[in-house]
């Protein structure tokens, strides 16, 4: 498809949906205001600093687990503490949300599981982002040769069933890190951002203001960054803010089949898939970390949508 | 039109030969030598290993297993499981139609529940409405599809009796709901949030403007442009989406017991079954390919803009 | 996903192999017991999952086949709940004086499901098949022991067969066979009680491979379908001859890939019988299902933490230090809370189903010490580095119980303790074999037959192929060796048991817990009994329409 739309399809001709003259998008000049406007919006809006406010103590909770908890989260006491239902009153305390099947503190775990989930979506949106959007701009920009070669390149990739590529790369290493987990996540993830800057990106260099911007002389790497990126990253954006919650949900089921992170790790996804074996009898071992695994991808979700809503210039 | 599909499918020849050998180079270097673990803790029969792995060609040069693998696949051979023996299409086989019978329930409701969730939030956007689907949505992603399948197997299952927990009958349709749900969930969420976005930033577009402008009615002005053109990136979506659903079913169909190429897969990779899991995945991506050139001429079709030759 | 897991050949799994599911005319205490005579016409349906072999006896060694092959098949003798055998297929098995000759009978007047009759041949032939390199059976090498095994299966790689058949083996009559082996062992009955001493019919030999897949055998029940991935069918054989004729119409083994998708079923009436439930469902099952139609009971498998001899020769006293070890692990506590009581404390290196089992073999080395363990271990020079790694295969349910182990040396011992999963079986065996062990590996056995030899001598003598931890006790091989030689099986067994309390003053390896089965039944079935295997006889259930 790439190289014939570059030759045949029409930009301006078509239906009547683009007969009418289009709105100049934002000049060039006004990029920078582009985003202190979002900022200014952003910050009155409660969609936004609630999440930012979660997702900041979050991090300090990666950060600093032993802030939040005097226990550690590796120590037992099978006799007493199997098992051992939360004392909701107890703010904070080791016992606040109960034992887990091995005597440990529940909550304690969930203070240093947050480390690896954190780290984990972090690290594979950012890898994923770079090279996702560079990949799909390049080729939804030039077309052509280079579109053909890195559409391929997507297609060999994309056509890897993300689930079970992960499972292959993931089930031959014995003992399972952060950094393993984000390389296998990232190694297959990237493509679907890179489909979708690709996609946005045919489309936007069609409309008027890159047309006209290109007939002006602009420089292409010009017209990329200034024209072409702003006004494709909005559906990159929400794709990959909901990709981030999605990457860690992948280590929690990747965990669930047993094929997550390895001990003496500490995470979410790991205790969670822990917690099935008990579900029947204590089930507040899968509820609070499940909760708080749910809350940080909503989190990122809601920031997600926030921030894309204060950029997309359309929507001014 | 009909050269470009033909120029597609040629196309698709390196890609699939490129995906497949990923695939095929990954099972090869997996640990665990399947033949060895026949023997299970007991002293193994070296003659005998010697002898299968001979018949198994698994003695040759790992290219040349892949070419072998190749111009088989080209016969339309599989190969051959090691444990059972059984060729790999015929276990391929067996396994399909129950997965296919979720994909495509599941991908119904992804389609019509989806789109119709983000139709009716995007053209209410800010409303009350709005805010509570996309609660919802936010709920069905911040949960991981083995809590929601749990879920549905505990209330609607278990406690309230309203429907089977376990599918007895891939067959049944009725069976097949829960699960199709369950997998359905997540991707229901991003193609409802996809197509609100995208229907909130096209609403404004000039052309429905000119729609109005023309006098067109509401309705049609959204059926015929705004959804029309809204639809673009939420059908890229599907596309790609359409394998996952496939894989994706390996948590699904395991909670709900369903015998499919998810848990199918599942095994083989445990049991380093190479031949197996090399061969789903090779299915699941031409099933990937052919949507993805549907895709690419549906683009076409909503998009007046585009057109092949 | 479990039960795919668990599926796993996991050597284990040979031991569900010897389901005694002709255990059946238990003793004759039912009336109605008989072959004429089938009461019930209900089928019972009971959690499986998907055979990973063709479907012959002497190819399956994964518990998903032997359950198939074991109501299908009759063999030549069983074993009783208190390890004894007793004959089901043959009149009688004997053995000559040095113990070199057996002479089997065979009961007349059986037919195989396609009404041919069972002869010597059926299984002689049956044998020299399984046992020929060429037909790669996985269980050929329980026809090692058998005199001109060496020609049909020659050691070396990439050799040729230079006969036929086995000379050891030769018919006498019809119903008469002798087996000779090449070296006397005064229990070859107890290894003929292995599913792969079963007869194969006539038919057999023109397609092997359509065998395979709808077996013809000698059993209580004769196969009809086989639905991939789904059920497989049997029904009551009503020519059969044994004691042990089927008490209801058949059974319908239905596959699951986990335990609980089983358990819901068997709540909500769409199964009768589970065999196991699954770890979420262990605190309540009892609960749920009632005393009376659920059972926790040992079955003849062991789990230990086995040492290995390279790493821990560095301490002073490696017995005594591990002595302390064992101690310091809490049994009682770990298998009642993280393990749910589908394990019961060892006391002894083999399971109490067992002939030859001693209660109490260890004297107080398994009981939680802590100030014994203490002082054992200090005295004894200390663990190697002060670090214990516990090596397992992640592929199975492990990782709760190394964890618990290790918490529990690290509370009472002071030294670092961790688990060490590796991804799978196979991997895990690699290791073992190479000699790439850290510390300790987890050890699992499984009756091949109830007799301790099968658990002392696989295990630890210097020469088996299962000691990975390379444990070297002249003592203990020589009172092996005095077993073997024994004139008759008490001989055999009362030498083996010596062994067993010197190997606790040696400790190659230090014993867990036995495994458990807790199974249940439903509404629907009833006379539902779980033998020392771990399996239910199905034979004897009866079905309420």
């Amino acid at each position: 498809m790439p190289d014939a739309l570059e030759k045949e399809a029409v930009p301006t001709a078509g239906g009547p949906a683009t007969v009418a003259v289009v709105e100049a998008g934002p000049a060039p000049g006004r990029a920078r205001s582009l985003w202190s406007d979002a900022w200014r919006d952003l910050r009155r809006k409660p969609t936004f600093v609630i999440p930012a406010f979660v997702i900041a103590l979050l991090l300090v909770m990666a950060a600093f687990p032993g802030w939040f908890t005097s226990v550690s989260p590796r120590e037992a006491d099978l006799a007493n503490n199997f098992l051992r239902e939360p004392e909701l009153t107890h703010f904070f305390s080791p016992e606040w949300l109960g034992y887990n099947q091995q005597g440990q503190s529940i909550y304690a775990r969930m203070i240093y599981g947050t480390r690896a989930s954190i780290v984990i979506g972090i690290s594979v949106t950012a890898l994923v982002l770079v090279f996702g959007s560079l990949v799909g701009m390049l080729a939804g920009y030039f077309g052509g040769w280079i579109d053909g070669l890195l559409s391929r390149v997507i297609d060999i990739f994309l056509g890897i069933p993300f689930l079970l590529g992960a499972m292959v790369v993931l089930v031959s290493f014995d003992t399972r890190t952060e950094w393993t987990v984000i390389l296998a996540l990232a190694f297959l993830g990237w493509t679907t951002i890179a489909r979708v800057m690709r996609g946005s990106v045919i489309s936007i260099k069609q409309s008027d203001y890159v047309v006209a911007a290109r007939s002006l002389g602009a420089g292409t790497w010009r017209i990329l960054l200034r024209h072409v990126l702003p006004n494709a990253a909005a559906p990159v954006i929400v794709v990959a803010m909901i990709a981030l919650g999605g990457y860690i949900t992948a280590e929690a089921v990747l965990s669930f089949l047993g094929i997550g992170l390895t001990e003496p790790a500490i995470s979410w996804g790991g205790d969670i898939n822990r917690a099935g074996g008990q579900i029947r009898t204590a089930s507040f071992l899968l509820l609070y970390p499940s909760l708080l695994l749910g809350i940080t991808i909503l989190s990122f979700l809601m920031l997600g949508d926030a921030v894309r809503d204060a950029l997309d210039p359309k929507l001014r | 039109m009909g050269r470009y599909v033909a120029r597609r499918l040629l196309q698709m020849i390196p890609v699939f030969i490129g995906s497949t050998f990923i695939i095929f180079m990954m099972m090869y270097a997996l640990p665990g030598d399947p033949i060895r673990a026949l023997w299970g803790e007991r002293a193994p029969d070296h003659a005998q290993m010697a002898a299968m792995r001979e018949e198994l060609g698994l003695n040759d040069h790992i290219l040349k297993q892949y070419w072998d693998y190749l111009l088989g696949l080209l016969q339309g051979d599989f190969g051959t499981q090691i444990r059972s023996r059984r060729e790999v299409t015929e276990v391929i086989g067996d396994a399909l139609p129950a997965t296919l019978r979720l994909t495509v329930m599941a991908f119904s409701i992804i389609v019509v529940v989806g789109i119709g969730l983000g139709l009716v939030a995007g053209l209410r956007a800010g409303r009350k409405t709005d805010t509570a689907i996309l609660f919802v949505t936010l709920l069905l992603i911040s949960l991981p599809v083995f809590v929601i399948g749990y879920l549905y197997q505990t209330y609607p299952g278990q406690q309230w009796g309203w429907i089977t927990p376990v599918v007895q009958d891939s067959e049944n349709w009725g069976d097949l709901l829960l699960p199709a749900l369950a997998l359905a969930s997540l991707s229901l969420a991003y193609v409802a949030r996809l197509t609100r976005s995208s229907i909130v930033e096209n609403r404004r577009a000039d052309y429905m403007r000119t729609a109005k402008a023309k006098g067109l009615t509401r309705t049609r002005a959204v059926r015929v442009h705004l959804l029309r053109n809204s639809l673009i990136p939420v059908v890229t979506f599907l596309g790609v989406n359409l394998g996952e659903l496939m894989t994706g079913a390996i948590v699904t169909e395991g909670i709900f017991n369903i015998h499919g190429i998810g848990r199918l897969v599942y095994s083989a990779l445990n049991e380093r079954e190479g031949a197996t899991v090399v061969g789903v995945v090779s299915f699941v991506i031409v099933v990937y390919l052919v949507v993805a050139l549907i895709v690419d001429l549906l683009y076409a079709v909503l998009d007046p803009r585009i057109r092949y030759a | 996903m479990r039960g795919a897991r668990s599926a796993k050949w996991v050597a284990g799994a040979i031991a569900v192999a010897l389901a005694a599911s002709a255990c059946g005319g238990d003793d004759g205490d039912d009336g109605e017991d008989g072959a004429s005579e089938g009461s019930g016409e209900g089928i019972v349906r009971i959690d499986g999952g998907e055979p990973q072999n063709a479907l012959i006896p002497t190819n399956t060694n994964e518990q998903f086949g032997a359950l198939v092959i074991q109501n299908v098949f009759s063999k030549l003798v069983d074993f009783a709940d208190d390890g004894s055998t007793f004959t089901v297929a043959a009149e009688s098995v004997e053995a000559n004086e040095d113990n070199s000759l057996w002479t089997i009978t065979l009961k007349d007047g059986w037919t195989f499901h396609d009404g041919t009759p069972v002869t010597a041949e059926s299984y002689v032939n049956a044998w020299n098949w399984a046992a020929n390199i060429q037909n790669e059976q996985n269980n050929a090498f329980w026809f090692a022991d058998i005199v001109g095994y060496e020609d049909v299966h020659p050691e070396e790689e990439g050799a040729e067969p230079t006969a036929e058949t086995m000379s050891g083996l030769a018919v006498v009559d019809d119903l008469t066979f002798t087996i000779e082996l090449t070296t006397p062992v005064s229990y070859y009955d107890y290894k003929l009680g292995y599913d792969a001493f079963t007869p194969l019919p006539e038919s057999f030999y023109d397609d092997p491979e359509a065998f395979g897949e709808s077996p013809v055998g000698n059993g209580p029940y004769e196969f009809v379908s086989w639905e991939h991935e789904e059920t497989i069918e049997l029904a009551r054989y009503e020519d059969y001859q044994g004691d042990n004729a089927a008490q209801n119409g058949g059974i319908q083994i239905q596959a699951y890939d986990s335990l609980e998708t089983a358990y819901t079923d068997l709540q909500s009436g769409n199964l009768d019988i589970i065999r196991q439930v699954a770890p979420r469902d262990l605190p309540l099952y009892r609960q749920d299902l009632g005393e009376d139609r659920s059972v926790a009971q040992p079955y003849n498998g062991i789990q230990t933490i086995t040492p290995v001899w390279y790493e821990w020769d560095a301490t002073d006293n490696p017995a005594q230090v591990l002595q302390g070890v064992s101690m310091a692990i809490d049994r009682e506590t770990i298998t009642q809370t993280v393990l749910n009581g589908s394990r019961f404390p060892a006391d002894s290196y083999l399971p109490p189903g067992v002939y030859g089992y001693q209660e109490n073999a260890d004297g107080t080395i398994t009981d939680f010490n802590p100030e014994e363990a203490q002082r054992l271990v200090e005295e004894g020079g200390g663990v190697p580095d002060d670090r214990l790694v516990i090596q397992y295969n992640a592929d199975a349910d492990h990782q709760e119980w190394v964890e618990a182990v290790c918490n529990s040396v690290i509370e009472v011992l002071d030294i670092e303790c961790v688990g060490d999963p590796l991804v799978d079986f196979a991997t895990d065996l690699e290791a073992r074999e190479a000699g790439e062990v850290q510390s300790m590996y987890r050890g699992g056995w499984f009756a091949d037959y109830p007799l301790n030899v099968n658990f002392l001598k696989e295990l630890y003598a210097s020469y088996a192929h299962s000691n990975y931890g390379q444990f070297d006790s002249p003592e203990v091989d020589a009172l092996f060796a005095e077993g073997d030689a024994a004139a008759d099986l008490d001989a055999t067994v009362a030498a083996y048991q010596e062994a067993e309390q010197l190997l606790f003053e040696q400790m190659p390896s230090i014993p867990l817990w036995f495994n458990a089965v807790n199974g249940g039944w439903g509404p629907n079935v009833d006379n539902v009994v779980f033998n020392s295997a771990g399996q239910p006889i199905l034979t004897d259930v009866t079905v309420s329409e």
